[in-house]
């Protein structure tokens, strides 16, 4: 069974026709041609898939795109205002914050909505005061950044671009 | 498989396109359903999509109880601020379940509904009565550091992987369910079921049964809660053992508890005997210990999950210390 979907990927509109089993995923790197988000674990454990869906980051492996008519997908290219790159994505580079950069696309989605969520006083599991406001220290950003494996082991330096990345 | 997909617009034409099929599922965030697509875990025919549904929102109910939407994602739940607030329990337990990348798309009904995540009901190629009824159980004399201790049987000795529904089960939660007779409520830790010789059937619900909301009763001024995880890894995996637990304590003397564990049974498990023995006791570590003591009288760990009987008592002894403390 197929189904239409209208998406705004990175700010344009792409009418697709969609395989009711096609995740959003697939149908962004193969109906739309945005390969930022990555194919790793296919499963919802690696993170290499995350982009901002109506805001919010997400992983795209494991949702249906024929679920998401209508929806705002952002991807790591689309964070980018022309040939200025978004301050996450600055940090990144500016504290070498990957090796082969497969996984780097998601890091960068994923601490976009993770820099959004504290703005919002939103706590994670390393909080101490669920009511109380939240700073952005190393052990938050490790919490919050845990749904994204980088195989090479930059996580040292994704640390130190999250924090930046914040100013 | 290809499978037919179906949106709803309302919690009654959702269960009506869900009844009449024998291999139906409703879809909300997808994680888990849709990873068991790909693995060919399940071949549903019929997908009813339900994340259109006006069952997103969280309202505070006139007893002064919370109603928590089914399609309310478990990131906005954890966010609440009057969670954050009356229920640190069921705040500390969202966030302690998987990614922020899931918690923003998995949903309150589709985090209890979730299924274990016993290796072996994952693998198509061991045999698992949860799978397949009646090919037997490849976990018992196999791996079992993730399995069961409590209520388990000889057909299946899974564990339940939701830390929000042991907050819940704490909570005294009720799951408003509707179904192709009607509506009702079905309390939280009836949801679930014990494995028995029918491991394959997770809750009491039928295929056609939705879940539309859980409510929290209010909790009496004075009671404080938490939820303790211990895992392998410190964030994004699943309890070894997890407590939540409910305390007042009023001159020193245990006037309210409520004690649910993760990790350890085939459903959230309310500790009732540990629960019974500390009701008007003294708020010490002597009694937290007997009352642990008691419940864990009918563990029957396996081969590979013999440390959870004393990781369970240690982390129950722990949390209720930590809540008595609080209290002075």
């Amino acid at each position: 069974m197929d189904g239409d979907i209208e998406l705004r990927v990175d700010g344009r509109r792409r009418r697709l026709r969609v395989d009711t089993r096609t995740t959003l995923l697939d149908a962004l790197r193969d109906g739309v041609g945005a390969t930022a988000p990555k194919k790793g674990c296919d499963h919802g454990q690696c993170g290499a898939c995350t982009v901002l869906l109506d805001g919010r980051r997400v992983i795209t492996c494991l949702t249906l795109a024929v679920a998401h008519d209508g929806a705002e997908v952002v991807t790591a290219e689309g964070l980018a205002h022309r040939d200025r790159l978004h301050p996450v994505q600055e940090a990144f580079l500016e504290r070498d914050a990957l090796q082969c950069g497969f996984c780097t696309p998601g890091q960068v989605c994923s601490a976009v909505g993770v820099l959004d969520e504290v703005a919002a006083g939103h706590p994670s599991a390393v909080t101490a005061d669920l009511t109380g406001p939240v700073e952005l220290t190393d052990d938050e950003i490790r919490e919050r950044m845990s749904g994204n494996l980088c195989r090479c082991g930059a996580y040292v330096n994704i640390v130190d671009a999250v924090r930046d990345g914040a100013r | 498989m290809p499978f037919d997909y179906r949106r709803a617009p309302d919690p009654e034409s959702a269960v009506a396109a869900a009844t009449g099929w024998a291999g139906v599922a409703f879809l909300a965030g997808g994680t888990n359903l849709v990873d068991h697509l790909k693995l060919g875990l399940t071949s549903p025919e019929v997908l009813v999509d339900i994340t259109g549904l006006p069952l997103d929102e969280v309202d505070e109910l006139p007893d002064g109880g919370l109603r928590i939407g089914a399609t309310v994602r478990n990131a906005d739940l954890a966010a609440h601020p009057v969670v954050r607030r009356d229920y640190p329990v069921l705040a500390r337990a969202l966030l302690s379940g998987a990614s922020g990348q899931i918690r923003n798309l998995a949903t309150t009904g589709g985090n209890l509904l979730q299924r274990t995540r016993c290796v072996y009901f994952q693998d198509l190629s061991t045999p698992c009565n949860k799978r397949e009824p009646g090919t037997g159980c490849s976990a018992i004399g196999g791996y079992t550091r993730h399995h069961a201790i409590l209520g388990a049987s000889a057909h299946c000795v899974a564990t339940h992987p939701s830390d929000m529904a042991v907050a819940m089960a704490a909570l005294d939660a009720q799951v408003a369910v509707l179904g192709t007779a009607g509506r009702r409520v079905v309390p939280l830790v009836e949801l679930h079921r014990l494995p028995g010789d029918e491991p394959h059937r997770d809750t009491v619900l039928a295929p056609s049964d939705l879940i539309t909301a859980v409510d929290l009763p209010p909790l009496p001024p004075g009671t404080r809660s938490l939820y303790r995880k211990v895992r392998d890894r410190a964030s994004f995996a699943f309890a070894l053992v997890s407590v939540a637990a409910v305390l007042r304590v009023e001159d020193g003397v245990v006037e309210d508890v409520r004690i649910a564990l993760g990790g350890v049974a085939h459903k959230p498990w309310r500790a009732r005997r540990a629960e019974d023995v500390l009701r008007r006791e003294p708020a010490d570590e002597e009694a937290f210990r007997r009352a642990i003591d008691a419940e864990l009288a009918g563990a029957a760990p396996l081969e590979g999950n013999g440390f959870k009987v004393p990781l369970t008592r240690n982390t129950v002894v722990s949390a209720l210390r930590e809540l008595s403390r609080e209290e002075r």
